[in-house]
C-alpha cells in the first residue's frame, strides 16, 4: 500500500472518530457513534498492517489475539455496577501502550544509528512521563474504586515536599535526556519517576473527588497518545490523542465547576482529610426526626409528586432496581416520580445515570441540577438515597462551610424531605448536614435497599 | 517545518475537541468518556510498527507489550461503551 493510500485511509479514520465523538453527544445517536468511532480504529488497524514496514507478523497477530480476548471477556464479564473501575483499568493500559510506543520508537531511532532531533526526545519523553502517570494513576484509582484499596484520601505530613521534590527529579530528568538520550539511564530514571508520580497523584485524593481525576486521568491517556504521535510522526495519533485529551479535560473542568472549587484545589488539598478538622463553627443542630418505612408509605401515597436524589450510597447498596420498582408504583398511582442527578454524585462523571440505565429507568426521568432546583418548591417529596453532599444546604447557609459556594440540588426547599441513610456518620467530606435537622425532614435508617424494599411492600 | 506541522494538527485537534464535547449532557459523561477512552487506544498504531519492524529486538518487545494493552484498551473499551449504550432507553422503550 502506498504511502499516500495510506494517509488517505488515516484521514477516513479521523474523520469517523470526529463524528463518532460527535455522535455520542446525544442519547439517540450515542451507540452509532460509538460504532462508527470503532469502524475508525478498524480502518486505521488493518491499513497500519498493510504497510509494508512490517516486517513479520508473528508478534503482531499473537499481541492482538491476546488483547482483544482479554479486553472482550473484561467488558463481557464485569459487573455493570464495576464500571468505573473498569474504565479506569482500561484507561491505565493505554497510558501504558502509549509509553512503550515512546520508548520503542527511541530504542529504534538509536539502533538505526541516526542521530534523535530534540522535538523528537522531548516527544519520547512527554509519552513515557504522561503515559507512565496515566498508569499508575489508573491503576491505584483502580484500586481505589474497587475497594481494593481504602478509597479514602491518603496524606502525611510533608506530602507536598516530597511531590515538589518527584517534580524537581522529573525536570532535571528531562535536562538530561534532552541533553543526552543515547543513555539509558535517564531513560529508566524517566520511566521510573513517570510511574511514582501517577502513585503520589492520586494516593491524596479519594471519595468525591474521583469523579475529577477519573476524568483527567482520561485526558492523559488521550495526550500520552498524541505525544507517542510525534515521537513517531504519525498523525492519526496525534488527532485521535488530542481529541481524547480534550475531552477529558472538559470533563473535568464540568467536574469541577459542579463542586465549586479550582482543579488545583481538588489535586492538592486532600480535601476529605483535611475538611473534617476544619469543620467550621457548630452548626446549630435541631433534632433528628427518625421516621418508620410505614408512615413514609403513607406521606408517599398522598404525594402527587416526588423527586428521588440517588448518591454513593445508592450504588453501595446496590438498590438501583429497587428504587426503579418504588418509581414504577408511584407512577402507577398517578404520581409524578422522577430522579434529580448532581453532576458528581457518585465516583465518576455519570456514574447515577449509568447505574439507574442498568434498572431500566429511562434517562427522559434523570433532570439535572438546573432542572429540579426552579422547581423544587413544587414537589411534594424529596427522597435522597445514599447521597449527602450534593444535597448539603449548608453550601447555601453557612459561609463558613468548606462546601460553601457548591451548587447542590435544593431538597430541604420540597415540602417533606426523606433521607435515606444508613446512620448519622457524616458524609465522604466529614462536615455536618443541616437538611438532617430541618423541620420538614424524615430520617428512614437503615440499608436503603431494605427500605426501599419496605416502603414498595407496603404499597402492595 | 516538520514539527510545526504537527504542532498545528494537534491544536487544531484540540480545538475541535473542545467543540465537539462541550454540548454532551450528563447522561452521557460514562460513556463518552469510555468511548473517548476507546479512541486513545489509538496508540495501537504506533504499537504495530513497532512490534513488525525489523531491528532492534528490544523494540519487537517493548511493541508486542503494547500491541496486547492496547488491544485490550481497544477492543474492552468499545464493547463496554457498547453495553452500556445499550441500556439508555426512552419513556416508551424503544432501546437507543
Amino acid at each position: 500500500m502506498s504511502a499516500s493510500l495510506i494517509s488517505f485511509a488515516y484521514i477516513a479514520a479521523a474523520v469517523c472518530f470526529i463524528l463518532g465523538l460527535k455522535l455520542l453527544g446525544s442519547p439517540t445517536t450515542a451507540r452509532r457513534g460509538n460504532l462508527l468511532s470503532a469502524l475508525g480504529m478498524g480502518i486505521a488497524v488493518v491499513v497500519a498492517l498493510l504497510d509494508k514496514q512490517i516486517l513479520s507478523y508473528e508478534y503482531i497477530l499473537a499481541g492482538i489475539l491476546i488483547g482483544a480476548l482479554l479486553g472482550t471477556l473484561a467488558a463481557r464479564l464485569v459487573a455493570m455496577t464495576a464500571m468505573p473501575e473498569m474504565v479506569a483499568l482500561f484507561n491505565g493500559f493505554g497510558g501504558l501502550a502509549s509509553l512503550l510506543v515512546g520508548w520503542a520508537a527511541l530504542a529504534t531511532l538509536l539502533a538505526s544509528g541516526g542521530a534523535v532531533p530534540p522535538f523528537t526526545r522531548a516527544s519520547v519523553f512527554a509519552s513515557i512521563l504522561i503515559g507512565g502517570l496515566a498508569f499508575t494513576g489508573s491503576l491505584l484509582a483502580y484500586g481505589k474504586l474497587s475497594e481494593i484499596l481504602p478509597g479514602r484520601p491518603f496524606v502525611y505530613p510533608g506530602q507536598r515536599v516530597v511531590n515538589g521534590l518527584i517534580v524537581l527529579a522529573v525536570l532535571a530528568c528531562a535536562g538530561l535526556f534532552m541533553a543526552d538520550a543515547a543513555n539509558s539511564n535517564w531513560l529508566y530514571l524517566a520511566v521510573g519517576l513517570a510511574l511514582l508520580l501517577g502513585i503520589m497523584f492520586v494516593l491524596p485524593i479519594g471519595g468525591g473527588d474521583m469523579p475529577v481525576v477519573i476524568a483527567l486521568l482520561n485526558s492523559f491517556s488521550g495526550v500520552a497518545a498524541a505525544a507517542a504521535g510525534f515521537a513517531i510522526g504519525n498523525i492519526l495519533l496525534i488527532v485521535a490523542g488530542s481529541l481524547v485529551g480534550a475531552s477529558g479535560i472538559i470533563l473535568t473542568t464540568i467536574m469541577c465547576k459542579a463542586m465549586n472549587r479550582s482543579l488545583a484545589n481538588v489535586l492538592f488539598s486532600g480535601f476529605g482529610a483535611v475538611r473534617s478538622a476544619a469543620n467550621g463553627p457548630a452548626v446549630e443542630r435541631g433534632e433528628v426526626k427518625p421516621i418508620s418505612a410505614e408512615d413514609a408509605y403513607f406521606i408517599l401515597e398522598a404525594a402527587s409528586s416526588v423527586v428521588i436524589i440517588p448518591g454513593y450510597g445508592l450504588a453501595v447498596a446496590q438498590a438501583q432496581h429497587a428504587v426503579r420498582e418504588l418509581q414504577q408504583i408511584l407512577q402507577a398511582h398517578g404520581c409524578e416520580a422522577v430522579f434529580a442527578i448532581h453532576p458528581v454524585a457518585g465516583r465518576m462523571p455519570g456514574h447515577m445515570n449509568v447505574l439507574l440505565a442498568e434498572a431500566d429507568v429511562p434517562y427522559d426521568l434523570l433532570l439535572e441540577m438546573e432542572q429540579v432546583n426552579p422547581r423544587m418548591d413544587s414537589f411534594d417529596v424529596a427522597v435522597v438515597i445514599g447521597a449527602n453532599d450534593v444535597v448539603n444546604p449548608a453550601a447555601h447557609e453557612i459561609e463558613s462551610s468548606p462546601i460553601y459556594g457548591m451548587p447542590i440540588i435544593e431538597a430541604d426547599r420540597a415540602r417533606t424531605v426523606f433521607v435515606l441513610k444508613r446512620s448519622m456518620a457524616s458524609g465522604f467530606a466529614g462536615i455536618d448536614n443541616p437538611l438532617f435537622f430541618k423541620d420538614n425532614t424524615r430520617m428512614l435508617f437503615g440499608d436503603a435497599k431494605k427500605t426501599l424494599g419496605d416502603l414498595i411492600k407496603a404499597f402492595d | 517545518m516538520e514539527a510545526a506541522f504537527l504542532g498545528l494538527v494537534f491544536v487544531l485537534a484540540v480545538f475541535l475537541g473542545f467543540e465537539l464535547i462541550n454540548k454532551v449532557p450528563s447522561t452521557l459523561h460514562t460513556p463518552l468518556m469510555s468511548g473517548s477512552n476507546a479512541i486513545s487506544g489509538i496508540t495501537l498504531i504506533g504499537a504495530l510498527a513497532a512490534a513488525g519492524g525489523g531491528e532492534p529486538q528490544v523494540a519487537k518487545i517493548l511493541g508486542t507489550a503494547a500491541v496486547i494493552l492496547a488491544s485490550i484498551n481497544v477492543v474492552g473499551g468499545y464493547l463496554v461503551t457498547d453495553r452500556m449504550l445499550a441500556m439508555f432507553k426512552r419513556k416508551d422503550g424503544d432501546k437507543k
